[in-house]
């Protein structure tokens, strides 16, 4: 978290805020800071500050947004429509709505925009969703055009920005019905998940609601945590941009030392067009589960799609679609204060660790 | 990928039940064995057998001729 974040946190819970549907002193103020991180949340996104709903989680997020509009078009037709490298959140929502066409993604992960466009158009489709940035590989999907041709077809758009939020300017958006997003994934609390819904658009809540936040997302919201939320998204809005620079630099050099100094690693994504501080590679015979683990002993805490290392059997979906190696696979997320040296570091560490495994399985 | 009809000569590897990336490796380790040309078969169960097979056959230069799991088709080109 940034420490501004966590700084807001705490003193939001010192300041004894309560429930912000209430009248009393301490919910008015509740009230008071929700609707403040809504306008900053607004302001990010081109939205009008009541379209702001803040559910738990990503994952709640992406399915509020998916499972609303398919409720609310199912006089249409019961077809989502996704790009293959969609959060798995947003997969399993569209699956759960009936009928799901996930479309093809080049190698690098960008949208086939010709069957985007056809899957789109095609008769019974509710919804649409496409992320501005994927959040394994970080490329950049082609969402204007995505979103043109939604607008077109008259088909609601969802646009996952979760990986982008904070990190990059994406305001020339228009024409989406949902938007969603993540604290998590800009330095706020794990706890807040977005979710804005444009005035006049067919969403309907599916499952049941109460008064809080405008029958979208039931239960009290954590006003403390959405509060440190906010303050971590105007970290970005007001210093993120240079930081951003120094991320985007920082992995162009981790990019190509990388490929310079390991043998056989397959590494992912766009290396231009994505956001500044993710990189995904593979290490061709190596698992990732070792190497996740010498990574961390040498003081790297970093992620990983392959199947031995994640949290499932089955590799990252999003590694699969783009014809990308799956094992081996090591994800790194840059924070706000990496340093060059840290990076020059992890150059230096890796090449050996990779040959030390290599000659455990007897491939070089 | 549909099988096509390059012929399967004889050198068969049995990795059922071996995870990623043991498969790929017995592959790297074996592929020498046939001749330029001629195809070897892999048999593997586990899920990123398809798509890691598919992507050390574009990162070394040869073909993955068929791709039914558990059945693999990879033709050495060099």
């Amino acid at each position: 978290m940034l420490p501004d974040a966590r700084q807001a946190w705490l003193d939001a819970q010192q300041a004894g805020w309560g429930d912000p549907a209430r009248l009393h002193r301490p919910g008015r103020l509740a009230a008071q800071a929700l609707d403040q991180a809504r306008e900053v949340i607004a302001a990010a996104v081109g939205a009008r500050s009541d379209e702001v709903v803040f559910t738990g989680s990503a994952a709640h997020a992406n399915h509020a947004a998916v499972a609303g509009l398919a409720l609310g078009r199912r006089r249409v037709g019961p077809r989502i429509v996704t790009t293959a490298i969609d959060h798995s959140s947003v997969l399993s929502a569209a699956a759960a709505a009936g009928s799901h066409a996930p479309v093809e993604v080049d190698h690098e992960g960008h949208v086939d925009l010709d069957r985007w466009a056809a899957a789109v158009r095609s008769t019974g489709t509710a919804a649409a969703c496409i992320q501005v940035a994927n959040h394994e590989v970080g490329t950049l999907q082609p969402y204007a055009e995505a979103s043109q041709i939604c607008q077109q077809a008259e088909v609601p758009l969802i646009v996952d920005a979760t990986a982008a939020l904070g990190r990059i300017e994406f305001g020339g958006i228009s024409g989406w019905s949902v938007l969603t997003g993540w604290a998590g994934a800009f330095g706020g609390p794990a706890s807040v998940g977005i979710l804005v819904i444009k005035k006049g658009v067919r969403w309907r809540a599916p499952y049941p609601t109460d008064d809080y936040q405008g029958g979208r997302w039931p239960g009290m919201p954590d006003v403390p945590a959405i509060h440190a939320a906010a303050v971590a998204l105007e970290c970005w809005r007001q210093s993120g941009h240079s930081v951003g620079e120094r991320q985007h630099d920082l992995i162009d050099r981790l990019r190509a030392g990388i490929a310079q100094r390991v043998p056989d690693v397959d590494v992912a994504g766009d290396p231009v067009r994505r956001v500044p501080h993710l990189l995904t590679f593979s290490v061709l015979y190596v698992d990732g589960e070792t190497l996740t683990l010498e990574l961390d002993k040498a003081g790297f805490a970093v992620a990983s799609g392959s199947a031995c290392s994640a949290s499932s059997e089955h590799p990252s979906h999003v590694l699969a679609a783009m014809g990308a190696l799956t094992h081996g696979n090591v994800r790194i997320g840059l924070t706000w204060s990496t340093t060059r040296a840290e990076i020059d570091r992890f150059i230096t560490v890796l090449p050996p660790i990779v040959a030390d495994i290599r000659a455990t399985v007897g491939v070089s | 990928m549909t099988e096509d009809a390059s012929p399967y000569n004889g050198l068969s590897l049995d990795c059922r039940g071996m995870k990623c990336p043991r498969p790929i490796i017995e592959v790297a380790r074996h592929i020498r064995e046939v001749q330029v040309g001629a195809v070897l078969q892999l048999l593997a169960d586990d899920p990123a057998a398809g798509p890691d097979l598919a992507a050390w056959c574009r990162m070394r230069g040869q073909t993955l001729v068929a791709s039914d799991p558990p059945r693999f088709l990879v033709r050495r080109e060099l």
